[in-house]
């Protein structure tokens, strides 16, 4: 029973595997993070909406590999990013840059929220100076027909 | 503005999602395409060994002679690579087409074989064993084809087999001369 318990609370902890094999890392741990991290933001090509880090594709490993030779050979996380936009374009990064071509992607959602929220507003807006008033207090009323000489 | 007019606003945005997926349905638009921003730029760098022995090894030079220059990366475990072999053996011989086989990713030996067997239209052919030199031409796997213009210039670039239709339109006209 115990070990059943074990088991299952172990599942509980169990981590998505990554597709980086050990053979590949690199010796220093700094770089190899730099290289996880960049791997997480970079696209496969073949795999439609998997890092690089996460997948097992063939073409994916070599990106691995490149990024790592390129931190090795002491390029800046952006001059890695660069490289591969240069040779796969926009598509390889996860993250897709903000430019006019991506201008809808970037700022459609926000502004259609902002339209939807303005509308609710001048709607609200509106009934409330509509609204009837509220019905006039016994003293008001006494004070009416005093007033109008009844 | 008439109240009765807004309520139809939802409609409306329907519809225009409605016409945008059935036009993406219908257009022959792949989501798969990535595209390629290889095109319209120099090709890029060259230097590989040879994949039959005794060969020289492959480099730029060979893709700056003035003529225009067909590369195809392939390998001897890709079935696609089987199906467009034909269309590049006939591009050789009935057309007389320069053409650069690079075999990615493939045992030398297994490459050697399969062109042994099944005939090599390849005028200069090299192993890109590690697929080094795959990253620097933006492959995402094989087959996959460019067509390289007498300045060295990527004019064209096909992810996955050529087809018949791809050799009619684009490929002989590129030969001739013409832009694809």
């Amino acid at each position: 029973m115990k070990r059943v318990l074990v088991l299952l609370l172990a599942t509980l902890f169990a981590l998505p595997a990554l597709a980086v094999d050990p053979s590949e890392m690199l010796k220093d741990p700094a770089l190899e993070a730099r290289a996880r991290e960049i791997g997480q933001a970079l696209r496969c090509v073949v795999c439609q909406n998997q890092s690089i880090d996460d997948s097992a594709a063939e073409v994916a490993r070599d990106m691995r590999r490149a990024v790592r030779e390129r931190l090795t050979a002491g390029d800046s996380d952006a001059q890695v990013f660069d490289f591969m936009v240069a040779r796969y374009g926009d598509y390889v990064l996860l993250k897709p840059p903000f430019k006019l071509g991506t201008l809808v992607l970037w700022l459609g959602a926000p502004l259609l929220l902002l339209i939807a929220a303005s509308a609710i507003m001048l709607t609200a807006l509106r009934r409330r100076a509509t609204a009837p008033l509220p019905p006039l207090s016994d003293e008001e009323r006494e004070r009416l027909r005093s007033l109008l000489g009844r | 503005m008439s109240r009765r007019l807004l309520f139809l606003l939802p409609l409306a945005t329907l519809a225009l999602m409605a016409g945008f997926f059935a036009w993406s349905l219908m257009a022959g638009r792949d989501p798969a395409s990535i595209g390629s921003v290889m095109v319209g730029r120099p090709a890029p760098k060259l230097d590989l060994r040879a994949l039959r022995e005794g060969d020289k090894p492959l480099t730029d030079a060979l893709l700056r002679t003035g003529k225009p220059t067909i590369v195809n990366f392939f390998a001897s475990w890709c079935t696609p690579c089987l199906a467009e072999h034909p269309l590049f053996t006939r591009l050789a011989q009935r057309d007389g087409a320069v053409i650069i086989g690079i075999a990615w990713k493939n045992k030398p030996e297994e490459a050697r074989a399969w062109l042994a067997k099944l005939g090599d239209p390849f005028l200069y052919a090299g192993q890109d064993f590690d697929g080094r030199t795959g990253i620097d031409w933006g492959l995402s796997g094989v087959p996959e084809t460019y067509l390289i213009d007498g300045n060295g210039i990527v004019r064209f670039h096909f992810r996955g087999p050529i087809t018949e239709k791809d050799v009619r339109d684009a490929i002989l006209p590129f030969l001739k001369g013409g832009k694809p």
